[in-house]
């Protein structure tokens, strides 16, 4: 619920006890669909990749699948979040590209610092016990 | 866990009489103080029929500045029992030398330091910088209220109901003995198989609750209720530092929920995040706690940092020098503290090319802080400087803070750092730092605001009286500890056999007991303030000659702050009022929209207070009984529609005639 600053407040409005952002966009119809038609699609055919064999390598299908999920992530967030870059003056795309930055940094940094951690701290797992000279 | 199944263990859960320590006399006899104050306390509040008061008032108020208020008192009361702790731990060590064992055995010890640092940092320091925020940044920007007040009111009782769960700890079981980090493998389930690490998991899990959603609250509020005419460039740099604070908070504490929770899937369902062996890894646990961890820190210190640039530009009676520059420097101390979380564990072995990085980008963090040091110094400069208590604060904390950053930037450097790294020396920079940073903000917060939130101002001398104590016993209780480090003293050693050492230590006590003078000074300054209240009292709701809006309303503010929404033209926005020769508007108010008080926020966290201790003690019964009662009582509340009420314009005109009034009797 929000406090309102101004003093004409309809009562209709205030008798809900919220109120809309006005700047926020909640979409048409044929934009819902038009997004559910390529989440769809976008699901679809990384599902075809899998079941149906369709490479012999699967490192290529892995890296298919994960390119589909990005551009469904955006698909999801342009037509079902309402995300441009005017949506709240801006703040939405700058939350978002501030979250991706810190997502970034604090997974590749995590792998960065694991990957030296485990090269330099030698942990012995039991397959090399069993392997060791 | 379901190992041994009979009615006893199905009720009780692993609760028995033998977790009631009775065998520590210490222990004891604090109960026995606690329970008596608590007695007085209640007692006096019945007989006195607060009751009512309190909880129509206060406990179920949705009053931002009455829940800032009320955080504040929770900070206050938590650093009573930290502090008591951080007694101990120094008498400890200046007497348990050449085969004295002192009077606190290592488990006891271990406890003691682990909740003094949890308590400070948690339900100390995070509630003041956020019981400060609250009562301020909707003043400063012209608001009526934050954005979601019920949510705020939520978050406050969520984080009072963590700090229940520590204190809880001190009577029924135990507390954890790991540090307040809780590192594993210690804090696993082999090495800590008792409920001290489950307390601290669920304390913080609670407390958590709380911080996040507040941080939600404060980052929308500052986002969309600036009044009109507030650019983000014209924000006062309190809330800028705020806001900076808030998208930390938000941003980082979902990752100690996250880490939190994978450690508690290791003791609870066995898994192996974070054991030694079956793929275990307990230096993830390390890496990730401190990418929450180091942002933790400038959560504290923005608001510090804000606080004094506050009081800077109003006790100097001059605009902060380099506004702009001070926003940039906190929006890339924002960022950066992102980057350098690695420097809590140098020694861990991530070898030379990552160290560097991390070390490099440390060094880095301590240009925007340098740039602050140099702007508050260039306000100084030329201002015509009062020595009130909150500008002594502030002078004390430039002197200690940058003391405290140059040992920091020494323990930047990775090969000074495996030296340094687990000393006393550590001890000494970060205290340096928290002590003369944090808590000297908040106590000049405190003083600077106080006169706001009550209308009358805090007793000068005993400020002096508090500050002087403050600032030498800090000198005395940390300088040897850097003595300390540099010859090799480690951290959390409870006995020690050398008695070369044992002078520096005895030093070390001494400030503790300064400083103990000065919370002493502290409280007979809040009573004599009481008592001298009508000398002290302010009616123009501007005592310091302030330039920020929350000095144009009433001391204390009306419920609604502002019976008409201030228009902003420059920062510094109450100063430019006053040069425009501004004049209260007398006749024109109208009814005001606002929330309506609800008890759903007491309710839901004392369901979480028996939540957390349910699943502290495997007490499984209560432990579903309470979620299902969250669950209930959340559900039940999207139901209460009657959220909102008009204040009446008569009751507006009627408060601001009063003011009205009062303004014209003083002139």
């Amino acid at each position: 619920m929000t406090t309102h600053i101004t003093h004409e407040e309809d009562a209709h409005h205030a008798h809900h006890g919220h109120s809309h952002g006005h700047e926020a966009g909640h979409g048409s119809m044929k934009s819902y669909m038009t997004g559910f038609i390529l989440s769809v699609i976008l699901t679809a055919v990384p599902f075809w990749l899998v079941m149906g064999d369709v490479f012999q390598s699967k490192a290529v299908t892995v890296a298919l699948i994960m390119a589909f999920a990005v551009v469904q992530i955006i698909v999801h967030m342009i037509y079902f979040l309402h995300m441009n870059s005017r949506s709240e003056g801006g703040w939405t795309l700058l939350a978002l590209i501030f979250t991706i930055v810190l997502v970034v940094i604090a997974l590749s940094g995590s792998l960065w610092v694991m990957h030296h951690l485990n090269a330099n701290m030698m942990p012995v797992s039991p397959d090399m016990m069993r392997n060791a000279p | 866990m379901f190992s041994h199944l009979d009615t006893k263990s199905l009720i009780f859960g692993r609760l028995d009489l033998g977790a009631f320590p009775l065998h520590e006399p210490i222990l004891v006899a604090t109960f026995i103080a606690v329970a008596l104050g608590g007695i007085v306390v209640v007692g006096a509040l019945t007989y006195f029929r607060l009751w009512g008061y309190l909880w129509k008032e206060w406990f179920t108020s949705v009053d931002h500045k009455k829940i800032g208020i009320m955080y504040v008192v929770l900070a206050l009361v938590m650093l009573m029992r930290g502090f008591a702790d951080a007694v101990m731990m120094r008498t400890q060590q200046a007497i348990a030398f050449g085969g004295n064992e002192g009077f606190l055995p290592p488990h006891h010890y271990d406890q003691v330091f682990t909740a003094h640092g949890v308590i400070m940092i948690f339900f100390m320091a995070m509630p003041f910088v956020t019981g400060l925020m609250n009562f301020v940044v909707p003043l400063q920007i012209g608001a009526r209220d934050v954005s979601f007040p019920f949510l705020n009111n939520f978050s406050f009782w969520m984080t009072a109901a963590g700090a229940v769960l520590i204190m809880i700890s001190l009577f029924v079981g135990e507390f954890a003995r790991t540090g307040w980090l809780a590192y594993p493998p210690l804090s696993g389930a082999d090495y800590s198989p008792g409920v001290g690490v489950d307390y601290y998991i669920w304390g913080l899990q609670v407390a958590g609750v709380g911080t996040t959603l507040s941080g939600i609250n404060l980052v929308a509020t500052i986002i969309k209720m600036r009044a009109p005419g507030m650019t983000m460039m014209k924000m006062p740099v309190f809330t800028w530092t705020s806001f900076c604070t808030n998208i930390l908070i938000v941003a980082t504490f979902p990752i100690l929920t996250a880490t939190l929770a994978l450690l508690s899937l290791d003791r609870y369902v066995g898994t192996n995040f974070f054991t030694n062996d079956l793929g275990g890894n307990p230096m993830m646990y390390v890496n990730l706690i401190w990418i929450w961890g180091h942002p933790e820190v400038y959560i504290l210190i923005l608001p510090a940092f804000g606080i004094f640039s506050e009081i800077v530009a109003t006790f100097c009676g001059k605009r902060l020098f380099g506004y702009a520059s001070m926003v940039y420097a906190t929006v890339v101390i924002t960022i950066l503290s992102y980057l350098v979380w690695l420097h809590h564990f140098f020694t861990m072995g991530s070898g030379a090319s990552v160290n560097a990085f991390f070390g490099i980008t440390t060094m880095i963090i301590s240009i925007p802080t340098g740039a602050k040091v140099f702007n508050w110094l260039f306000t100084m400069y030329r201002g015509r400087i009062r020595f009130e208590v909150p500008m002594l604060w502030t002078i004390g904390f430039m002197v200690t803070f940058v003391i405290g950053g140059m040992t920091g930037v020494m323990l930047a450097v990775p090969p000074a750092d495996f030296v340094l790294h687990n000393s006393l020396f550590l001890i000494a920079h970060f205290h340096n730092v928290i002590i003369g940073g944090v808590v000297f903000g908040v106590l000049a917060g405190f003083n600077y605001w106080f006169p706001k939130a009550f209308g009358f101002k805090l007793d000068p001398f005993w400020g002096k009286m508090s500050f002087w104590f403050w600032l030498i016993g800090f000198y005395f209780a940390f300088m040897p500890l850097y003595v300390l480090g540099l010859m090799g003293v480690t951290r959390r050693v409870s006995q020690f056999e050398d008695p070369s050492l044992q002078i520096w230590f005895i030093i070390a006590a001494f400030g503790a007991f300064l400083i103990a003078l000065g919370i002493a000074s502290f409280i007979i300054q809040l009573i004599v303030s009481f008592i001298k209240r009508e000398e002290l009292r302010d009616v123009t709701g501007d005592p310091w000659d302030g330039r920020t809006l929350e000095w144009s309303t009433s001391s204390p503010p009306p419920d609604y702050n502002f019976a008409f929404t201030p228009v902003i033209h420059d920062h510094d926005s109450w100063y430019d009022m006053k040069r425009r020769g501004y004049t209260r508007p007398l006749e024109g108010y109208r009814p005001i929209h606002m929330p309506k008080n609800t008890g759903t926020g007491v309710i839901l966290a004392g369901l979480s207070v028996a939540l957390g201790f349910a699943l502290i003690w495997y007490i499984w019964w209560l432990a579903a009984l309470s979620f299902a009662g969250i669950i209930l009582v959340s559900i039940a509340h999207t139901f209460n529609y009657k959220r909102d009420f008009y204040i009446p314009a008569e009751e507006v005109v009627a408060t601001e005639n009063a003011r009205t009034q009062l303004l014209m009797k003083k002139a």
